[in-house]
């Protein structure tokens, strides 16, 4: 019997010969390709996953719980850590919400201001994807490549609302400030050089065989698999089926551009990969779009509702009227009127949805997150066996999954 | 003194001030036949299926069923009705008004571009049959409102708290739950690490590992009121300069005034 000290380790009850070839793997939650706090639990034949057991909620903050004891307004800057790589896009789901529950229609020009800023989002969150899921693979020079580019377009949003990451930049009636003076050369700056860049991520990666060979028939969606696991976003178009909010069920002025939705009919991540930089592409088409209506359109940029939405600072601090509506407005909070909506719009990482069950109160009695990362971490538990351990980091990362919003 | 009552039924934030005389307005309910697509919805759901409420909101059909029929009225939703997508599905706590837990369906067609809600309400223990088998995005859904409410599914292959810990004591949704989290959530930590009989050894002033004393200089140091391990906490401003006069090997010291901001990038 040995003795159990530090020095020499106490093998009693350590078995290192087997009679099959069958071993549990623990993967998380500390993994640095988990991208997050992700666990799973893989039972490996070999180096084959027989089964996956997807475990999450080590980030579990209460966003629910916290939302039911907060005036709307004050949830908003909560929205900025479910998927903060893209946090405009959670503020923008937010605040559609609560506009289509009171009803609201948002001026035009503040319209025009949200989608620059949420297709910003969405290359700053494409590009973020593209960077570790190439460096989870091993292609390190597109990780800093890409991270140059999205300092670029994080420059712009900082120019913006002040913030890199959690950016509140989209409040409920409108959006808090008018773009800074020469925001909109320097966005041109930015959509001049990004196809280029494109170009060059894809000359990387396109042929590259390390790439093609992790990627190609690697993590296969069926287009059945993606409707019963409630798949959406680039994972819903990655297996052929073309659906896309911003086409579908227009929001904003997405029904006054054009763009395409691309759609891979491969169904695996190499597929996806493409979507994703061709999106990246019609990302930069719409933005362009936008900025000739951002010049022609009225320069209010809040909705005037004086019953949920304050007035603008200026008129506040000069009519009487205006700051008592204001203080109430903080104090007490907006009260929306009794009913329920779900508003689902299309986030970089798919339909990020947002239940409201309002009983006219200044606090949600139910707010409900309904988020894209939450579904396409259930499906590892399909997608994960019959792959190879070293494809579980492939597919984690082609699959785009952010914790702050699975675990909320 | 009398206690200030509160209620303990639902122990949710209510703002300070309600006018007496308020009346909360309501958002239009508009009739099923407004809406062709979900007009003849609701006649195929009706000819099969006991509907006791259904009406237009904000352009999403709300359709209220039978408790019984969950998993038949999704099954025909799917295969019959082309509703493919199961986007939500949680519950809403109306314990302390009825008793009881309304769910929700939230469902999607893709097909046909719209969405409808499916809606039942059930007693507080009354189980519920899983519908992870028609929809597979349920397995975790489901599994968040158990975790969440406690609501009972019966037929689930998994049916374990997902958000939560394993072991974790109540439910966190529930209007009942407060948001700070109730006597056995600030014991958790130490009954897990040190087990319950320590509770009294430790203590409640002890049992928050996030709680900061400033009077204790053994283990914080406040900034600009520094002083040397152990000593008695001062109200006396120190400036520290953080790196020391000599440098530090390949470190330039960084002296705010000789920095340069760029105006744009190089």
């Amino acid at each position: 019997m040995q003795k159990v000290n530090k020095l020499q380790p106490f093998f009693e009850n350590l078995v290192f010969e087997r009679d099959d070839n069958t071993m549990i793997v623990n993967f998380g939650p500390q993994h640095p390709s988990a991208h997050g706090q992700l666990r799973l639990i893989l039972e490996l034949d070999g180096e084959m996953v027989t089964k996956a057991t997807p475990d999450v909620g080590y980030l579990h903050r209460g966003m629910e719980k916290m939302a039911e004891n907060m005036i709307y307004n004050e949830f908003l800057p909560t929205t900025d850590r479910m998927d903060y790589i893209a946090a405009s896009s959670n503020n923008y789901g937010f605040a559609l919400a609560v506009e289509t529950l009171i009803g609201l229609e948002v001026p035009r020009r503040a319209k025009t201001i949200r989608m620059m800023l949420l297709e910003l989002n969405r290359i700053v969150s494409h590009l973020f994807w593209l960077a570790t899921h190439a460096l989870d693979v091993g292609a390190m020079t597109i990780f800093l490549y890409a991270f140059r580019e999205r300092e670029y377009a994080m420059d712009l949003i900082e120019e913006y609302c002040g913030a890199r990451l959690t950016h509140s930049s989209v409040r409920i009636g409108g959006v808090p400030l008018d773009l800074p003076e020469n925001w909109i050369t320097n966005l041109s700056k930015f959509l001049d050089k990004m196809p280029a860049n494109l170009a060059d991520y894809e000359g990387l990666l396109d042929k590259n065989r390390i790439w093609k060979m992790r990627l190609e028939e690697v993590g296969k969606i069926t287009p059945e698999m993606a409707q019963t696991w409630g798949c959406s976003g680039p994972m819903l178009r990655g297996s052929g089926i073309a659906w896309d909010i911003r086409k579908e069920e227009p929001y904003e002025l997405y029904d006054e551009v054009e763009f395409d939705v691309p759609v891979s009919d491969t169904l695996d991540s190499y597929g996806r990969y493409k979507l994703h930089m061709e999106e990246m592409r019609q990302s930069v088409k719409i933005i362009r779009q936008v900025i000739p209506m951002y010049y022609k359109s009225e320069p209010q940029i809040m909705a005037h509702a004086p019953k949920y939405i304050s007035a603008p600072k200026e008129q506040i601090m000069t009519q009487n009227y205006s700051l008592m509506e204001h203080f109430v407005l903080v104090a007490q909070g907006m009260r929306p009127p009794v009913g329920e909506v779900y508003v689902a719009t299309e986030s970089p990482k798919g339909e990020l949805g947002f239940y409201i069950n309002s009983q006219g109160g200044a606090y949600p009695y139910r707010l409900k997150l309904r988020a894209p990362s939450f579904w396409h971490t259930s499906i590892l538990q399909e997608l994960l066996p019959g792959h190879y351990l070293a494809d579980v980091v492939t597919i984690i990362g082609n699959s785009n999954i952010v914790f702050g919003e699975i675990d909320r | 003194m009398m206690r200030k009552y509160t209620d303990k039924k639902n122990v949710q934030k209510k703002p300070y001030y309600t006018d007496r005389f308020w009346v909360a307005p309501q958002i239009p309910k508009f009739d099923v036949s407004s809406d062709e697509v979900f007009a003849s919805d609701t006649e195929a759901l009706k000819a099969n299926f006991e509907i006791k409420k259904a009406y237009i909101q904000r352009g999403q059909l709300v359709v209220y069923i039978n408790a019984g029929e969950n998993v038949e009225v999704l099954t025909y939703l799917r295969d019959k009705l082309q509703y493919n997508f199961l986007s939500e599905h949680s519950a809403i706590d109306w314990l302390a008004k009825s008793g009881e837990f309304e769910i929700f369906y939230q469902m999607l067609s893709t097909s046909k571009r719209k969405r409808m809600r499916i809606k039942f309400f059930i007693k507080e223990k009354e189980p519920i049959r899983s519908i992870s088998t028609i929809y597979k995005s349920a397995d975790w859904s489901e599994r968040e409102m158990y975790d969440m409410f406690g609501v009972i599914i019966t037929g689930h292959h998994y049916m374990k708290r997902i958000l939560m810990p394993e072991d974790w004591f109540g439910h966190p949704l529930r209007k009942t739950y407060p948001l700070q989290g109730d006597e056995e959530a600030s014991w958790y930590e130490i009954d897990k690490i040190f087990g319950k009989e320590y509770r009294d050894i430790i203590g409640p002033e002890n049992r928050d590992s996030s709680r900061i004393d400033e009077d204790d200089t053994y283990n914080f140091s406040r900034i600009h009121h520094e002083v040397s391990f152990g000593a008695k906490p001062s109200k006396e401003i120190v400036e520290t300069d953080y790196q020391e006069e000599g440098g530090v090997f390949l470190v330039k010291k960084l002296k705010k005034a000789d920095s340069k901001i760029l105006e744009e990038r190089p």
